[in-house]
């Protein structure tokens, strides 16, 4: 029905686990990206039981070679957005924590829907001191035009983190803010997280894992 | 005839009111969201009863290819629209690549269910005509929920019509038997595209209405600004002084 919003979700969930993996860390955005892309379709590709979508593998798998290339703290950051400077450093810690699951949660069982896709890799137009780099690509299916993934990626301490992914001009961390801000406006800063802890609750119980 | 008529205004005039009134206490980026909120539940059980099972049961009795062949027909069938947006909107390079597009798949592609035109360098644009009167100068509008069809601007929700019957050229066949088959297959194959998906929309969300419509909104700017709209990143690690926002390379 929303059939755009749906088939985002699809190419969102493919961008955020098929973000970056290399260990190297003056490894460029660029290849990074890539890298770590075409290394994890690989294993989804010849992995049945991911393709069934068993849920403890798929976390393994971005476990091991997706997670340690995002940042987490400036994703769950730029979701609260200004409200972050009231939170105390344990409620961002806390918020961070929970929001990370709920990612990593949802958008790891989507990567099971992946199959025929093929991803394209945009030159990276950026001088080299750059901080902040937007590495582009475009998802093609059949029958439908592609779909843009960008990668937000900041240099901090050597190396290249993700901190945001944009699926067909979507910020998939930014889109939190609105549903984040109603529920902080609501119920405060540990009501949010309460919310968000209880949601990663109900979905642990429903997937297993 | 004369009572028929007026109670047809008078339910009219009804209907509006209560939308007024639905928007009284609403946010200013959502006047319409009591009613949006309504209309969207509404959606997501017609979802459940009808469009979801169609689509299951379609994905049951047909092989991947033949769904990839369906999907390109239909896709085929909207270039002309899609050609015929880009010239009005002072594209002509664009048109002339979806006519292209069109006619290759259309011969060569063996009456569109082969999307050759791709891999000949002729990539699938996305225009419609509220992208089109958004060129114009004619303002989004606030977000409004259409039973059925989801979710639109008011601009976008006044070309819908015309989208509709265009982006389909189909809908222009007489016989309502054939007429009806291809709607419901048209239906079939676009839902079984992102069957699955909901659950990671269920899954990802505290509150699912919210968060499609920032997502849609998201994305309307995304396409006013023809795939490159000016991106910021805050950094609230800093104090309100010093806090920078910084662009980025692209």
């Amino acid at each position: 029905m929303t059939k755009e919003l749906f088939t985002c979700c699809l190419m969102l969930a493919s961008a955020l686990f098929t973000g970056p993996a290399i260990a190297s860390e003056d490894a460029a955005p660029d290849a990074l990206v890539r890298h770590v892309s075409e290394e994890v379709l690989a294993i989804v590709r010849s992995d049945k039981a991911i393709q069934s979508g068993d849920t403890r593998r798929v976390l393994a798998l971005v476990d091991e070679k997706v997670l340690p290339h995002f940042d987490f703290r400036r994703m769950t950051m730029l979701a609260v957005g200004k409200d972050w400077r009231s939170a105390t450093p344990e409620q961002q810690s806390r918020l961070t924590s929970a929001f990370r699951t709920l990612l990593v949660r949802t958008y790891s069982n989507a990567l099971t829907q992946y199959r025929n896709q093929t991803i394209d890799f945009k030159p990276l137009r950026a001088s080299l001191d750059d901080k902040q780099v937007r590495v582009k690509t475009e998802v093609s299916q059949p029958g439908a035009q592609p779909i843009s993934i960008d990668y937000s990626l900041e240099k901090a301490n050597g190396s290249w983190k993700v901190f945001d992914v944009i699926v067909a001009g979507v910020s998939l961390v930014t889109n939190y803010r609105g549903s984040f801000g109603d529920e902080i406006r609501a119920r405060g800063i540990d009501g949010l997280i309460a919310s968000i802890e209880a949601k990663n609750k109900s979905l642990e119980t429903a997937q297993g894992g | 005839m004369k009572i028929a008529g007026f109670l047809k205004t008078s339910r009219l005039a009804f209907v509006a009111a209560a939308f007024l009134a639905s928007c009284a206490n609403a946010p200013p980026e959502d006047p319409f969201e009591r009613y949006n909120r309504a209309m969207f539940s509404l959606n997501e059980k017609l979802d459940a009863t009808v469009a979801k099972p169609v689509a299951k049961a379609y994905v049951a009795v047909t092989p991947a290819p033949v769904r990839t062949w369906v999907g390109n027909f239909f896709g085929n069938l909207n270039d002309p629209w899609i050609s015929l947006n880009n010239l009005l909107q002072g594209k002509p390079a664009d048109a002339l690549s979806d006519l292209m597009r069109f006619l290759v798949n259309s011969t060569m592609g063996i009456g569109g269910l082969l999307d050759i035109a791709t891999e000949a360098r002729l990539p699938k644009h996305d225009e419609d005509f509220g992208q089109t009167l958004g060129v114009w100068g004619f303002h989004d509008g606030p977000y409004v929920m259409l039973p059925f069809f989801g979710p639109r601007t008011l601009r976008d929700a006044l070309a819908f019509p015309l989208d509709r019957t265009f982006d389909d050229s189909w809908h222009f066949v007489s016989d309502i038997a054939t007429r009806n088959s291809l709607t419901m297959l048209q239906l079939a194959s676009d839902r079984a595209r992102v069957l699955g998906l909901e659950r990671t929309l269920d899954e990802a969300t505290l509150d699912k209405y919210r968060y499609s419509r920032d997502f849609y909104l998201q994305q309307r700017r995304f396409k006013v600004y023809d795939g490159d709209p000016p991106v910021e990143y805050e950094n609230f690690d800093l104090d309100d002084d010093q806090t920078e926002t910084t662009g980025e390379t692209q």
